[in-house]
């Protein structure tokens, strides 16, 4: 048999292959809960990691097309190394604009660390000048090169030392919300596998039956592994809804939310949950099957 | 399935099985001709529901050789060991039924599982046969003993097997009963059916005697010895 027929006839079933079994109320409703809870829970890994690595993208990009260059000099040399500077920039390819820091702008940087009214002029603050980058950005070893000949007292910093930890971090995130998952899988596959055992160990007069009047071990998994699996899936598609429609009411992406209001998924990415409840159905097939056969061994 | 050696459909050959150690079938032999009647009798815990389960793969001897069919019972896989059990019908001690199931459902149970039509027909001449046709909706639970002993047996031939064999069948009915399952299991033997019973009831080995050519095969001192001529 094809796999397709294969799997259309487990989900159709066979009316009186089904009647063989008796009905098992407790280790369905337990099966059913324990989908839709993992199911939800899912939908809120998978969310995460999903705005963990577009969130991270976000930053990374906005970092990456602005940098600065800090200018310390001797008293009397600052200015004349800041116009250097700003010639430098100005002749560098991938540089779509340079703007020296006012020294209002400076002490609005620094005020919360210094309080308000900062003398920046008895302070040996260095100046600043922010760098906006074109879409193809521009040589740094270069840029470098050119500022220590013109500007010994320039130093560009293009955030790298920034970005590096928030991708690692990001990466992290991704890799936890996808451990995340795999767990939420197998602890799924654990309480399908317990409770199909339970249903197994309390039909055993029935596996008992079904084996002296000569049914197969695969014939009687069958009836066991059907019903888990459409449990499976019926309890993984509940949490999924119930999981996504709670992502679509948390507050939408802004500015100021941050993280937070970022998590949720984005265009295509809605489609992602909708193969939870079919992998689900998957790991309660696996499961209920590995149970049954191992179950079924150890009988006559 | 491989057809077996003709002239025998179950053979033991120096069979010996026990419980934890303890023996209690040694090195028995045994050979059941189609179209044999046997009677395996012997005191409770002697050995012969033992015998019974060896001979449909139930058990597994711990030495010795048990073949069903002309196959070995110990290179048979799951599947063999439950396409064997298709030809032989087994009338249980315990009379296992699935009492969520009605009594017609039970016996046609196994055409079920074998994935047979079930044609409601067979089930209710069969039930009409054991004298069961006014039951065919209960459960298992609502019948008497001796209707669920009828019962077994009819499940146990739905199949047609070759072989049936019947642990204690009267064991818990009344003498008229005993005698009108003795006489269903006489009928199938004239339809060349092998059986073998296993019973304590020596008055019904020799109410069969006087109807049917039986072999009749003591467990004593965990061997198998033919009875005398004292039965």
């Amino acid at each position: 048999m094809s796999k397709l027929p294969a799997a259309f006839a487990l989900v159709a079933g066979d009316k009186q292959a089904d009647r063989v079994v008796p009905p098992t109320g407790f280790t369905a409703r337990l099966t059913i809960f324990a989908s839709a809870a993992m199911a939800f829970l899912a939908v809120f890994a998978l969310a995460l990691s999903l705005a963990t690595g577009r969130i991270a993208a976000q930053w990374d990009a906005a970092l990456a097309q602005s940098s600065t260059i800090r200018v310390s000099a001797p008293q009397g040399q600052v200015e004349a190394q800041v116009q250097a500077v700003i010639e430098v920039l100005s002749a560098t390819p991938g540089v779509a604009d340079a703007r020296v820091l006012s020294d209002d702008d400076q002490r609005a940087l620094l005020e919360p660390w210094f309080g308000p009214d900062l003398p920046l002029d008895t302070l040996p603050v260095p100046r600043l000048i922010a760098i906006t980058e074109t879409p193809d950005g521009y040589d740094t070893a270069g840029l470098r090169a050119r500022l220590a000949g013109e500007a010994p007292g320039a130093v560009l910093d293009d955030h790298t030392r920034w970005r590096e930890p928030l991708v690692r971090a990001a990466d992290r995130m991704r890799l936890f919300g996808l451990v995340s998952l795999a767990l939420i899988a197998a602890t799924t596959a654990a309480i399908i596998t317990l409770a199909a055992s339970a249903a197994l160990a309390a039909n055993a007069q029935v596996i008992g039956v079904l084996r002296l009047v000569g049914a197969r071990d695969t014939y009687i998994a069958r009836a066991f592994v059907r019903r888990y699996t459409l449990r499976g899936l019926a309890g993984a598609g509940l949490g999924t809804l119930v999981g996504m429609v709670a992502v679509w009411l948390m507050p939408g992406d802004d500015s100021t939310g941050g993280f937070l209001t970022g998590l949720g998924f984005a265009g295509p990415e809605w489609f992602l949950p909708l193969l939870i409840p079919p992998l689900a159905a998957a790991v309660a097939f696996l499961a209920t099957r590995r149970a049954a056969l191992a179950t079924l061994r150890e009988r006559p | 399935m491989k057809t077996g050696e003709p002239g025998r459909v179950i053979e033991l050959d120096e069979v010996s099985y026990g419980y934890g150690g303890v023996p209690l079938l040694g090195n028995v032999s045994l050979k059941l001709t189609p179209g044999s009647f046997h009677f395996l009798t012997g005191p409770s815990g002697a050995g012969k529901t033992t015998l019974l389960k060896l001979c449909y793969g139930a058990l597994t001897a711990t030495q010795g050789r048990v073949e069903v069919f002309g196959q070995d019972v110990r290179t048979m896989s799951r599947d063999e060991v439950a396409m064997t059990r298709r030809r032989v019908g087994v009338v249980h001690q315990e009379q296992q039924f699935l009492d969520h199931l009605s009594l017609a459902e039970n016996v046609a149970l196994p055409l079920t599982v074998s994935g047979r039509p079930t044609e409601a027909g067979e089930v209710a001449d069969l039930l009409t046969w054991v004298g069961l046709s006014n039951q065919k909706a209960s459960r298992p639970p609502e019948l008497s003993g001796g209707e669920r002993q009828r019962a077994a047996l009819a499940r146990a031939i739905i199949m047609s097997p070759e072989v049936i064999l019947a642990d204690e069948p009267t064991g818990n009915v009344d003498w008229e009963m005993s005698i009108r399952l003795l006489q269903l299991l006489v009928e199938l033997n004239r339809m060349g059916k092998t059986i073998m019973i296993a019973t304590h009831d020596l008055n019904l080995i020799r109410s069969a005697k006087a109807q049917v050519q039986a072999r009749v095969l003591r467990i004593s001192n965990h061997q198998v010895q033919l009875a005398g001529a004292d039965l």
